[in-house]
């Protein structure tokens, strides 16, 4: 595209150099620095306490907490998303813009917030908190309140995703389809998949990112029980306050190698989606 | 009134959407009104008028604001280079623009605090400035304009890619020079969209709590954000007070949103 560009939108030299210094030096401050400082900052002592910080059993622990609540927050936003997605896209229905905005909500609360909300359901004074602990359950404190809260901040990812490119595709290829004789599931799987199937991976990856990254609401219904309600954030967190800087940076450089390969992927399914 | 009257799956994607709106988000949020019917006028007034909480919504929405102002202001800029020169590393700089909204809050958090503490690598810089930015509120600033960094360059991007060249070849014909033609014709298509930027870095920050707790130093009536005023209220089990204080963020966060709005709409009608 920019081979054919016009002779008008050409700018002076002066005006580029300014541009692109700008946006070097802008971006050099405010990401790359912090990146790189992670880095350091994890092998400041070297590999082998790196290593003896990855490999702790606390780190384990919550490595696998983390990839618990993504684990469960992801496919089920997935699954749900997607029929959200095709009840907004393929049917027009009172209160469907409404319905959109409704499922974009979570976005807009602050993380915090969003524990808030399931403690006063479900914590010792909440709603049902009584009732659940009169029945011996307890949620708050759990690993279920992180799954929860994980599930309520990743929310809207999948739908978002979906919602652009089901919505371009209109709903001809699945009337033929079901025209023709295929019954629904075969219409969803051999005629939608196959044609959102990058659009779902993208949504995918982002609400992945954020399950495995989230730290205010998880924060909030954790109590930050090692070994048992801790996630890698938070324990990232814990470390950093104990002074351990080089487990709290060995622990953030986990999280920072997700979030580049969440980037990577991101960039290469862009070009995917668009065409 | 239904899109397709031959599909299936309508009472089937309906049911499956309403349990799980209504089991993730709504029951919660109705929690969240509820128990806020159930505190009385006097107790959310002493709750909000608590010194340290009218700090702590001052501290959050000023630092919200610069942070996405300083924002606007570059994040346009970033956008133009990125759309309008091609560069070595163009796609990778392009990735970089993204990594706020990828790296988690808390990651961001530490980062940043190591770097801009007295011994850090930005904070040795400025310390013989007499600048301190860390456990202050220039560092809850800093914390912001990372995380809200993706928010404006991601909404501008792709309008100034839709803007015909015709638009700049006809100023350019009628006698216009470059600059003139970048500040009479360009900027004025990108105003909507830098507001919608800055309203939604804006909305991300005032809520933000993970990139800025380790930062901000939490000073209680200096530096203490809303959210923190919230988690510390609900370790006390103070439920209430906590409840309160959400819910006056979330409707004055909703009032600037509407007001976001508000000017959209007007520079819209005056554009057309």
């Amino acid at each position: 595209m920019s081979q054919l560009r016009s002779k008008a939108q050409r700018d002076p030299w002066w005006l580029k150099a300014l541009a692109l210094s700008v946006t070097f030096g802008f971006l050099g401050l405010v990401v790359v620095v912090p990146i790189v400082s992670v880095f350091t900052n994890a092998f400041a002592k070297g590999i082998g306490p790196y290593w003896a910080a990855i490999s702790h059993p606390d780190t384990i622990s919550a490595l696998k907490m983390t990839l618990l609540a993504a684990g469960c927050a992801v496919p089920l936003n997935a699954i749900c998303g997607f029929a959200a997605a095709w009840l907004v896209t393929k049917f027009r229905f009172w209160g469907r813009d409404f319905l959109v905005s409704l499922i974009d909500v979570p976005f807009s609360v602050s993380p915090v917030i969003s524990g808030l909300v399931f403690v006063l359901l479900f914590g010792a004074q909440g709603w049902f908190g009584p009732a659940l602990q009169a029945m011996g359950i307890r949620i708050i404190f759990t690993p279920i309140a992180i799954v929860l809260v994980t599930v309520f901040v990743t929310f809207p990812f999948v739908t978002r995703e979906l919602i652009p490119v089901m919505e371009e595709q209109g709903v001809q290829a699945e009337e033929a389809a079901t025209m023709l004789g295929a019954s629904g599931w075969n219409t969803v799987w051999r005629v939608t998949l196959p044609s959102i199937k990058w659009a779902l991976l993208y949504g995918l990856i982002l609400s992945n990112a954020r399950a495995m990254g989230e730290f205010g609401a998880v924060s909030v219904v954790s109590g930050h029980i090692r070994g048992e309600t801790n996630t890698l954030p938070l324990h990232a967190e814990i470390l950093y306050n104990e002074y351990d800087f080089t487990g709290a940076f060995a622990v953030a450089s986990i999280l920072t190698f997700v979030a580049g390969a969440t980037v990577v992927l991101k960039l290469l399914l862009e070009r995917k989606v668009r065409k | 009134m239904r899109r397709s009257a031959r599909l299936p799956g309508f009472g089937l994607s309906l049911g499956v959407t309403l349990t799980w709106l209504s089991l993730i988000v709504l029951i919660p949020l109705a929690g969240l009104f509820l128990k806020s019917a159930t505190i009385g006028v006097g107790q959310i007034y002493t709750t909000l008028s608590d010194p340290r909480v009218l700090s702590a919504f001052r501290v959050s929405f000023s630092a919200a604001l610069v942070a996405a102002f300083i924002n606007a202001i570059f994040g346009p800029i970033v956008a133009w280079s990125l759309v309008r020169y091609d560069f070595p590393g163009k796609r990778l700089v392009d990735g970089l623009v993204d990594i706020p909204f990828a790296l988690p809050t808390a990651v961001a958090g530490i980062t940043l605090t190591t770097l801009y503490a007295d011994s850090g690598w930005l904070g040795q810089l400025l310390k013989p400035l007499g600048i301190e930015v860390a456990y202050t509120w220039k560092g809850i600033v800093a914390a912001l304009v990372f995380i809200g960094l993706p928010f404006v360059v991601r909404t501008v991007q792709p309008v100034l890619e839709e803007i015909p060249s015709e638009v700049e070849e006809a100023a350019a014909s009628m006698g216009a020079n470059r600059w003139q033609t970048i500040r009479r014709v360009i900027l004025p298509a990108l105003y909507p969209a830098v507001l919608t930027g800055f309203t939604l870095a804006f909305a991300r920050a005032v809520g933000e709590y993970g990139s800025v707790v380790f930062i901000a130093g939490n000073m209680p009536l200096k530096t203490e954000i809303l959210p923190l005023v919230i988690l510390t209220k609900l370790e006390q089990y103070q439920y209430g007070e906590a409840t309160a204080v959400a819910a006056a963020m979330l409707v004055v966060s909703f009032a600037f949103l509407l007001l976001g709005n508000m000017m959209q709409s007007r520079l819209r009608r005056r554009k057309s």
